[in-house]
Order: C-alpha cells, then sequence, then structure tokens
C-alpha cells in the first residue's frame, strides 16, 4: 500500500513535470486536493464578495457610459465566481459547502474587499490598482498544473484586462479633471495603494509551506515575487498621470532595474485577515442575507422543475 | 418540513462557438432544470460573443472511462499502424493516393 503510493506519487510528480495537466479524476495526493480546495474556493469567494464594494457605486456612476461599463464589470466577477466555484466542484466538495464556510466565516477571501469605497475614484483605484495586482497572481495561476482550475483562470485573465483598463481610464479622467478632482483621484491611490501591495499576500519568509506548493505547481511564483512585478508595472502607470505614490521610500533602482519600497504594514494585513479591516461585518453580513434572501427563489425554481419532471412522466 | 437547500443540480455545458465546427465542454453550473441551465450558461459562458449553440447535460448523467485503465483500455489501437496511411508503400510517381 505504502509503496504503491509511493509509485501513484512519483507518477504524479512526473506528470506534472512535463507540463500535463491534473484532470478531476486522476490520483492526486490528498494534501494536493485540500490545498487547491482551499486556494480555489477563497479564490471564488473573492470573486463574489468582490461585486460588493463596486456594486455600491452602480447606482451613482457619473455617467451612463461609466454605469453600464461597472455593470458589465460586476457581472463578470459574479461569472468568475461561478466558473470557480464549478471548477472547485471538480475536486469533490460541493457548492453548498464552500457557500457555508464562507458564511461562518471559517473560509477566506481576499483582505482587499473589506476596505470601503468612498468616492467615485474609488472605483478607478479597484480597476487599475486591485484588478491590476489580480491579474499578475491569476497570469501565473493559468500555468498551474490542476486543469479546471488553469482553464478557469485563462477565461478570467481575458476578462481582467478590460477590468484594468477601465479603471485607469476613471484614474486618468479624474487626474486630468479640475483640482478637486485630481484631489479625489489622488486620495484614492493613497487609500488603495498599500491594501493592494498587501494583497498579494505575505513576504516569503512569511508564508509557509510554498516549496511543495511550487513543485506541484499549485503556485507558480513567490508572493513577493509577483508584488515587484506588479510595483513595476504600475508604478509609471501612476506617474504618466501625475499622481503620487503614498510611499516615501519608493525608487527606481537603476541597477536592478526594480522599483524598492518601503516596509509593508504586515499587521494591518493579518489584522483585517482576521475579521477587524473596516468592512468585514458588513460585507459577510451581505453574502449571508443575499443567500438567506434568495433562498425562496431557490425553492421555487426547484418546485418548478420538479412539477414539470412530473408531468413529462406522467405523459410518458 | 424544512426542505434541504441543494443551490440545485449540476450541469455541464458545452458551447459550439461557430456553425460547423463542434460543441465544446467549457464548464458547468448550476440550475434548476434544463431550460433554466440554458439561460444560466448564456449569462455565465457567453457573454463576449463566445457561442451560437449551447448544450447542457445534467452532469450525474455523464459516464466517463476511467483514467487508471488509459493504459489497457486504449492499447488496442497502439499496435494497429495499418490503420494509417502513411503505413502504405506507393511506388514512385503514382499520384492520387
Amino acid at each position: 500500500m505504502v509503496k504503491d503510493e509511493k509509485k501513484l506519487l512519483a507518477e504524479f510528480q512526473a506528470k506534472i513535470d512535463k507540463g500535463v495537466k491534473i484532470e478531476p479524476k486522476d490520483w492526486m495526493p490528498e494534501h494536493y486536493r485540500k490545498q487547491l480546495i482551499r486556494m480555489m474556493s477563497q479564490h471564488a469567494h473573492s470573486e463574489i464578495v468582490g461585486m460588493l464594494p463596486e456594486g455600491n457605486w452602480i447606482t451613482r456612476a457619473p455617467s451612463l457610459r461609466r454605469k453600464a461599463i461597472l455593470l458589465a464589470k460586476v457581472q463578470d466577477e459574479a461569472g468568475h465566481g461561478m466558473y470557480l466555484y464549478s471548477a472547485a466542484e471538480t475536486l469533490g466538495i460541493d457548492r453548498t459547502e464552500m457557500l457555508e464556510q464562507l458564511h461562518t466565516g471559517k473560509a477566506k477571501y481576499s483582505s482587499i474587499f473589506n476596505y470601503p469605497t468612498l468616492t467615485w475614484a474609488d472605483i478607478g483605484a479597484i480597476g487599475w490598482l486591485v484588478d491590476g495586482a489580480a491579474i499578475m497572481n491569476q497570469t501565473a495561476l493559468a500555468k498551474g498544473s490542476y486543469g479546471p482550475y488553469s482553464r478557469a483562470m485563462v477565461r478570467i485573465c481575458k476578462e481582467e484586462s478590460f477590468h484594468n483598463r477601465q479603471g485607469y481610464e476613471i484614474m486618468c479622467s479624474l487626474a486630468f479633471g479640475t483640482p478637486e478632482q485630481k484631489a479625489m483621484a489622488q486620495d484614492a491611490l493613497n487609500r488603495w495603494w498599500w491594501p493592494a501591495i498587501m494583497m498579494l499576500g505575505p513576504s516569503d519568509d512569511n508564508s509557509p509551506n510554498s516549496a511543495e506548493l511550487m513543485s506541484w505547481k499549485v503556485k507558480m511564483e513567490s508572493n513577493d515575487s509577483i508584488r515587484q512585478r506588479f510595483i513595476d508595472r504600475t508604478v509609471p502607470q501612476g506617474d504618466h498621470i501625475g499622481l503620487t505614490f503614498p510611499d516615501p521610500l519608493l525608487k527606481f533602482n537603476k541597477e536592478t532595474g526594480h522599483y524598492e519600497h518601503g516596509p509593508i504594514n504586515w499587521e494591518e494585513f493579518f489584522n483585517v485577515v482576521k475579521g477587524n479591516g473596516p468592512c468585514n461585518k458588513a460585507r459577510l453580513k451581505a453574502r449571508v442575507d443575499a443567500d438567506k434572501d434568495g433562498k425562496w427563489v431557490r425553492e421555487a425554481a426547484e418546485a418548478y422543475a420538479m412539477k414539470h419532471t412530473e408531468k413529462e412522466t406522467l405523459a410518458a | 418540513m424544512e426542505k434541504k437547500d441543494t443551490q440545485w443540480p449540476l450541469w455541464e455545458i458545452f458551447i459550439q462557438a461557430n456553425p460547423g465546427i463542434p460543441h465544446k465542454h467549457v464548464g458547468s453550473l448550476h440550475a434548476p432544470d434544463a431550460e433554466l441551465a440554458i439561460q444560466n450558461a448564456r449569462d455565465v459562458y457567453t457573454r463576449r460573443n463566445e457561442g451560437i449553440s449551447i448544450w447542457v447535460v445534467e452532469a450525474k448523467n455523464i459516464r466517463a472511462s476511467s483514467p487508471e485503465d488509459i493504459g489497457s483500455f486504449f492499447e488496442p489501437a497502439n499496435d494497429k499502424v495499418y490503420r494509417h496511411p502513411t503505413f502504405y508503400k506507393v511506388p514512385d510517381g503514382v499520384k492520387y493516393l
């Protein structure tokens, strides 16, 4: 038995090393399955909870164009959540269980969505920074070893680039607008920059069991390396529209070709993850209420479907 | 009596992107019946003109070969090279064969 497991594990690793995707019915180590369920459900929850801060501004978007765009973006996030829940279900967990874990606070979602969207500029900052950071992470995950997750990620990445651009466009309009509008954009950058940097996860020396996950291609790149790429790409975009990053130590190092940044406030990050961010309670309550309020719809649709099946059976 | 909240059965979704090509599996979703599965599939999987036709199949109705048997199951095709046209020798100069 033990030998069998060893052989299976060796075959599993060989497949991954060759770049062959692991599919739902293939043998996989229990830890691989567990870790993927944890990551994918967390990712799905983030997409769903992520609709809340932006949904907050749909009714107050400054023009019909912006409203249509924001609606489409929020609808995409719902779609991304659906792709990911169904991809996670291929690992043998069902959606009811995942939702239960979210609603009881057992499962986490991205820390970033526990910050409030105070002004319209925040919608710009979210698209530009939050979706920008998410894309960095997701393009790496698209190369991961689990077939259904990687395929969902490819779809998601394709759709995210519009999210990123529409956000930057909002920031541009504000940055080149009236002094008040520019101040609004600057204020949004000030509030979202650090949380966006943190959302890519704890620094490498504080990120447990990465080696095994890397060799299994569950995790493709270290948090710090993704974070560095995000900063390197994003800072020039901000400079270009005359905004200032809220980090006095941020500077370009000509020798390394990378930006150096000031220390990250990890205490704040872990505090938000633990549930003490500005909006944790409101976000969770909104999800729990939506599930409760939608229950009668699910039941009614199910009853309707049942009645029809009965009729068809009788007619046959 | 409190009924169990099932979140609806799972459906596998197949999309035809253009006329003349096969439907391709794109993922799955939950729906109470086939009609709503098709509507949900439109919203979840074709927001950007990805398809012109949708098939939905309730996941529990799909049977699949098992990955453990890959070797023996597909083995019979391995030693039958004569099923491929390249197996046959044709004299030089002969055309349209």
